[in-house]
């Protein structure tokens, strides 16, 4: 192979003068890891929301939350921030339009809010299969003893639940880290992004690309040991582990 | 809001979207799911093959594969097709391929690590017995695999194989950041020359919609039809 490696060149300055390659490589590793905790934590309240919904006994509820999830899991991702990010400001009054499409950091805020809805309805999947996994017997003791049922979901239903799905939940959490790469198309400055600038830049392809996957290897590794640990916390006394699922993501 | 939504641009650039676009993504996702399934079987049975040499590398490569962005992917597989046709063909210089060869490498290898996980869950869902009655009955490890395990943990793993599909699918978007002009390439390209992002996103995503929404109602319906009864 004819390619000229130089490892050197993540400590030579980039273009913008200030910082060196791997400054600007670990500031896109900032941005990412930004991005992909403010989704989550949007995807986890308005996915157990969703997940609540669909197991609720009311039908219209039931009904509102699949067409939720069928809505955001059967556009891609990709499509879903161009909606966010150039559809939207155009459906709005004027106004309201402009001030969006002029708010700094425009591709931040759309990447987390696409990225967060994206991932609720994936989320809303997995409370509702913890729920539903619970015996009947559960929902029917909470509300005998004269629970609400707010109160029964509150105290009896989701703390079991959620230690039950805390392993696909992790799957979702390094989903998340990874889908906001996407974040790319729409001018985000995040840890792909800056591997392709410095591509462009330096013409050093392959270190560029090696340092980002460096990079996100180590952000798996550290997120999955520590939701290990979590899971050894939480795990429920008397289970056996949850065996992984084959569930189709990517 | 929707008073000067523009209908008609749409219809004008139907056959563009289809012919050009929607045929390049439908190419590239029955190919990359055909080629994903074969290698991501391979992986699998590597994987589950209790030789080192073999299992570790096969796991290795899944767990590459899985923990970094499609995007990246696409990007590294984008510059590194070249010099991989270069190392096989002998060539004095990296060999220029085109956007279809290089896309339907990355989406193949990358989804194969997907597809891995999902057959290594189908094979291990087989009960013991059958593998220990395929050897007693002289079978050797192609047989039982070819003839015995395999045909039923494809069967068993149908539904998921078909949602991964669906999920490729979606997924073949993001050769947009290469601008090839596949259904949501030729779509953002209409719509940039003719400043009617509104109409063209929307129609896009309404057709991504309807597909998925479509075949994944199929893959339930099919799921009631193919399940073993036990």
């Amino acid at each position: 192979m004819n390619y000229n490696w130089n490892w050197g060149i993540f400590f030579q300055t980039s273009p913008d003068g200030v910082h060196t390659y791997l400054q600007t490589l670990l500031l896109g590793t900032g941005w990412t890891l930004l991005t992909a905790i403010f989704a989550w934590c949007m995807a986890l309240v308005l996915g157990s929301l969703v997940g609540v919904a669909r197991t609720a006994p009311y039908p219209w509820l039931v009904r509102l939350g699949d067409a939720y999830v069928e809505l955001f899991r059967n556009i891609p991702l990709l499509v879903q921030m161009f909606l966010w990010y150039f559809v939207l400001p155009e459906l709005l009054p004027v106004e309201f339009g402009d001030w969006l499409k002029q708010l700094p950091d425009a591709s931040f805020y759309t990447a987390v809010v696409s990225l967060g809805f994206y991932t609720s309805a994936r989320v809303a999947e997995q409370v509702r299969a913890g729920i539903m996994s619970l015996a009947r017997g559960q929902r029917f003791a909470g509300l005998a003893l004269g629970l609400t049922l707010p109160q029964t979901y509150g105290y009896v239903l989701l703390p079991m639940a959620y230690r039950i799905i805390l392993p696909p939940l992790t799957s979702e959490f390094l989903n998340v880290i990874k889908n906001s790469a996407v974040a790319l198309t729409i001018g985000l400055m995040e840890l792909t992004a800056r591997a392709r600038a410095m591509q462009e830049f330096s013409f050093q392809v392959f270190e560029a690309f090696t340092a980002a996957t460096i990079i996100y290897i180590l952000i798996n590794m550290v997120v999955t040991f520590g939701m290990r640990w979590l899971e050894r916390r939480t795990a429920v006394p008397g289970f056996i582990g949850a065996a992984p699922q084959p569930v189709a993501t990517h | 809001m929707f008073s000067n939504f523009d209908f008609d641009v749409i219809i004008r650039s139907l056959p563009y979207l289809f012919i050009d676009g929607m045929s390049f993504t439908l190419l590239l996702t029955a190919f990359a799911a055909s080629g994903g399934i074969i290698f991501g079987t391979l992986l699998a049975l590597m994987r589950l093959s209790g030789f080192a040499p073999l299992s570790l590398p096969a796991a290795g490569y899944v767990n590459l594969m899985r923990s970094v962005p499609l995007v990246l992917m696409i990007f590294w597989f984008y510059f590194l097709v070249p010099y991989i046709g270069q190392w096989i063909t002998g060539a004095p210089r990296p060999i220029q391929v085109g956007a279809f060869l290089s896309s339907l490498v990355t989406f193949t290898l990358f989804e194969a690590a997907y597809y891995c996980e999902i057959m290594r869950a189908g094979i291990q869902s087989i009960p013991r017995g059958q593998v220990a009655a395929a050897q007693a009955l002289g079978m050797n490890y192609a047989q039982t695999m070819g003839y015995i395990v395999l045909p039923q943990a494809l069967r068993n793993m149908l539904p998921v194989l078909l949602t991964q599909t669906i999920i490729l699918f979606q997924d073949t978007s993001l050769v947009y950041v290469l601008s090839i002009t596949d259904f949501l390439g030729a779509a953002s390209k209409v719509a940039q020359r003719d400043g009617r992002l509104v109409e063209m996103y929307l129609f896009a995503a309404l057709v991504y919609f309807v597909i998925s929404f479509v075949v994944s109602r199929l893959v339930r319906h099919l799921q009631t039809r193919v399940a073993i009864i036990r």
